[in-house]
């Protein structure tokens, strides 16, 4: 995964050669979205139609998520982009009065039939939310706390995924020697890099990131990002942000949500350059009003 | 919604505008002055070209400052990224007409090879080549733009005519007209290039509309 043979990806992910024109590149306009991320979605949500009481606040909602590849989910406060990926998890359910129609599958399977347990699919899709929210507990014990809940006694399994897993936040190299100090005395930075390990810890498959940088500085915003970048190699990411640099910096594919419908959804470089639809345009322009 | 960001986008405009104006202008007074055989109208291309460079380099600073201070995205970035290439078209058409300018200073005091007709028309072309790229910039109509493009073969015709007549009929005939002839040749030339300019502000005009690369990819003017 590390060295990537790009021209053998493309082939072996749905891309079809015919689509490069000539010896500069590739027409955007003809490449359209068939493009090479044509890989099966990892997690997708078919014809989704979400609830809060008798409000709607998603419209029928079909997208699918591909393995090893960023999704980033953008819109204006109020479109329902952080309502869509809580249902990714389930997490919806914790919301009294909440409903939800259509289908939501991870693997092809789907994720809202009553044999699946809300608690080992929340292992296979973690979330990592806006607001670094360690528990007042040690480092190590922040990230061993998953591990802990769901039953391993080992201890030596659970050293190996802590330190593991603070590696792969990138946390490693600044608080190994910090290991039993309380994660609140951490900065915002480091905290959101605690609570990515924490859920590293558990092997997810996929990690949802509700604007995981937005209560961060640009330095510590730029850690997460490199972070993600880096975590895409393993796992299928879905990240919310409002911040649309960050969007076009780190996901591969972008959606646009507006008023609970998603509008567009396709390569992040088309969308940024030249997006399909008049609202996205309008909104990634700041036309917006 | 109002932008201010859109007020710096039509000052740009504006800007690109300006140069297009001395750029058409530069076209229109070289040739004349070479079917008049006026020096000091071609001393005057010359010396005009310094407003051209100096255009150049505000847009390019202005181009650069948008991009950093906004982070231009879409139609935003399409036009500024645009902006940058028709600078530097522009800015090399000006540097063609002060080419034909400084071929009517050589031929001014010499007696004409033979009556000036083709060259008029390519430079007639030339300008009308590239004030139809302007105009599409102006009104975003690709229609035009594609016009543009296609009419390329126009000027690329002319010239091989030219060059023909030139070389055939006077310098492989007589040597002692090559120093005649070889200005005509260059003019025939430098027009030309002026139309090629005009093609690739007309291509990067349809991008910025209409994000198609029509670049290399003729099959997309259809």
């Amino acid at each position: 995964m590390h060295n990537v043979d790009y021209e053998a990806q493309m082939k072996t992910e749905g891309f079809h050669p015919s689509l490069v024109k000539g010896p500069v590149g590739v027409n955007m306009n003809s490449l359209g979205e068939a493009d090479m991320f044509g890989a099966e979605p990892k997690i997708s949500a078919r014809g989704v139609n979400f609830y809060y009481g008798s409000k709607r606040a998603l419209n029928n909602i079909s997208i699918g998520f591909q393995p090893r590849r960023v999704t980033a989910i953008i819109g204006p406060s109020g479109c329902g982009k952080s309502t869509f990926i809580r249902l990714l998890n389930r997490m919806h359910e914790l919301v009294p009065g909440t409903r939800l129609e259509g289908e939501i599958l991870l693997d092809g399977l789907d994720i809202l039939s009553p044999a699946c347990d809300p608690a080992e699919l929340r292992k296979r899709v973690g979330m990592v939310f806006q607001k670094p929210n360690p528990f007042p507990k040690s480092v190590f014990e922040n990230v061993a706390y998953g591990l802990e809940v769901n039953g391993v006694t080992d201890k030596r399994l659970i050293e190996e995924k802590v330190v593991g897993s603070l590696k792969k936040a990138a946390l490693w190299g600044e608080i190994k020697d910090r290991l039993k100090d309380s994660a609140l005395g951490l900065s915002g930075g480091q905290q959101q890099r605690l609570c990515i390990a924490r859920c590293l810890a558990v092997s997810p498959e996929v990690i949802l990131f509700d604007e995981p940088c937005a209560s961060l500085d640009p330095i510590s915003t730029g850690k997460i990002e490199e972070l993600i970048l880096e975590l895409k190699k393993d796992y299928t990411i879905v990240i919310v942000t409002h911040n649309m640099q960050q969007a076009a910096r780190v996901s591969d594919r972008t959606a646009f949500f507006l008023m609970g419908d998603l509008i567009e959804e396709g390569r992040t470089d088309n969308i940024f350059k030249a997006p399909r639809d008049r609202r996205t345009e309008d909104y990634i322009t700041g036309r917006f009003g | 919604m109002h932008r201010h960001f859109d007020e710096e986008l039509q000052q740009l405009k504006d800007r690109i505008l300006e140069m297009a104006a001395l750029a058409q202008a530069a076209i229109a007074a070289s040739v004349e002055a070479l079917k008049n055989r006026d020096k000091a109208a071609a001393q005057k291309v010359i010396d005009s070209d310094a407003e051209l460079d100096r255009l150049e380099l505000i847009i390019d600073d202005k181009c650069l400052d948008l991009i950093a201070l906004h982070q231009p995205m879409a139609g935003d970035l399409r036009f500024i990224t645009t902006a940058i290439k028709l600078n530097v078209e522009l800015e090399r058409i000006g540097d063609l007409a002060v080419d034909v300018a400084q071929r009517a200073l050589v031929i001014a005091d010499k007696p004409l090879l033979k009556p000036l007709v083709d060259i008029p028309r390519l430079g007639e072309i030339a300008k009308r080549m590239t004030g139809s790229a302007i105009e599409s910039f102006i009104t975003g109509d690709t229609e035009l733009a594609k016009r543009v493009v296609l009419s390329d073969s126009e000027a690329d015709v002319l010239k091989r005519s030219v060059e023909k007549e030139l070389i055939y009929g006077y310098m492989m005939k007589d040597g002692s007209t090559a120093d005649r002839a070889v200005p005509l040749l260059l003019t025939a030339r430098h027009l030309e290039r002026i139309c090629d300019h005009a093609v690739s502000m007309a291509e990067d005009i349809i991008y910025m509309v209409s994000a198609v690369v029509v670049r290399h990819h003729p099959e997309e003017l259809k």
